[in-house]
């Protein structure tokens, strides 16, 4: 199976998703977002960084690189398409995803490790978890206040589409361990054909233990079995 | 020929407003009402941040509505902000 990461100009967490690609043994390819050629990948990742400096909003200007239009169609056929950090604002501005990313409420750029705890075991991004599993996983952000219409917050909710919410060491959903203010503590979302996912924090930069934490690796493992296993219903 | 700034004045302007929808938190409008606050200003009660943007158009008979596209599609985010534009000619 295939990674592709998309560059934008300021992306800076490309090289990271990619290694991380390679870390588990996979084929991995970069994607300029000047193209429009998604080179046979099975999963995209929309990267964490700048894009285009973050300039009007984080994610405004990335939406019309010409590569997007390919990306959202991908997602529309079923392609998995994973966006972190700047990438999930991405997805939201360009209508992904709903919702929209804000200012962190204490208005600081946010780089610590979190722990968010795992709400869904059933997508082809986290299969390889438990629910209730809590992962150490670092933010590096300062538009990250996941909102929504409080509606829209609570649909997201019944349609139980949160997969990710912060949480503290042991599990637990407070508000003290809720670094951006996002509404419920959302982490992370995934739409309702259940094959876009978005999240601020960065698994891609938790995949080895020398560097504070694997607990990203999983994460990247679930896409691949999940692909691995559509292959092989697909040959049957 | 015109010169530069008859040019300058044949020139249609829009000035596009944005501003955050009610309801939605305002991180920077509360750091700044603290501040005045902090100040001694009391006759200041809230304040709310936004954007603003100008744009110089050109002859084209449709600007007006292609500004108010460009709006929807980019200046502003339809699911915080809102939007409104004054036309100068």
């Amino acid at each position: 199976m295939k990674f592709g990461v998309v560059t934008f100009p300021g992306s800076n967490c490309d090289y990271d998703a990619f290694a991380a690609a390679r870390l588990i043994g996979e084929e991995v390819e970069f994607l300029w977002h000047q193209e429009t050629d998604l080179k046979g990948c099975d999963v995209v990742i929309l990267p964490g960084g700048f894009a285009h400096g973050d300039y009007l909003r984080s994610g405004a200007i990335a939406r019309f690189s010409p590569i997007m239009k390919s990306v959202a169609g991908f997602a529309k056929n079923g392609g998995l398409l994973f966006g972190i950090c700047n990438g999930f604002q991405v997805l939201l501005e360009s209508g992904l995803l709903p919702g929209a990313l804000i200012r962190n409420r204490d208005l600081r750029f946010r780089g610590r490790d979190v722990y968010i705890r795992v709400e869904r075991n059933d997508t082809p991004f986290t299969n390889g978890y438990k629910i209730g599993d809590v992962l150490k996983i670092p933010i590096a952000h300062k538009d990250g206040n996941y909102y929504n219409f409080r509606g829209d917050v609570e649909r997201l909710k019944k349609k139980n589409l949160v997969v990710f919410r912060y949480c503290n060491r042991e599990g637990e959903i407070t508000d003290q361990s809720n670094p951006n203010g996002s509404a419920d503590n959302i982490a992370g979302i995934i739409s309702d054909s259940g094959n876009v996912l978005g999240m601020m924090p960065h698994p891609e930069r938790a995949m080895e233990k020398i560097l504070g934490s694997d607990d990203g690796y999983k994460m990247f493992e679930s896409v691949r079995d999940f692909i691995n296993r559509s292959v092989i219903i697909e040959k049957a | 020929m015109a010169g530069p700034m008859e040019r300058m004045m044949s020139k249609n302007k829009a000035t596009v407003f944005i501003r955050l929808k009610d309801g939605v938190l305002d991180p920077q409008g509360l750091t700044i009402e603290r501040a005045i606050k902090n100040m001694g200003y009391d006759a200041v009660k809230s304040v709310r941040s936004g954007r603003f943007f100008e744009l110089e158009l050109g002859e084209d008979s449709d600007s007006k509505g292609k500004v108010t596209e460009i709006c929807q599609k980019l200046l502003a985010n339809p699911v915080i902000e809102n939007f409104n534009v004054d036309f100068e000619e």
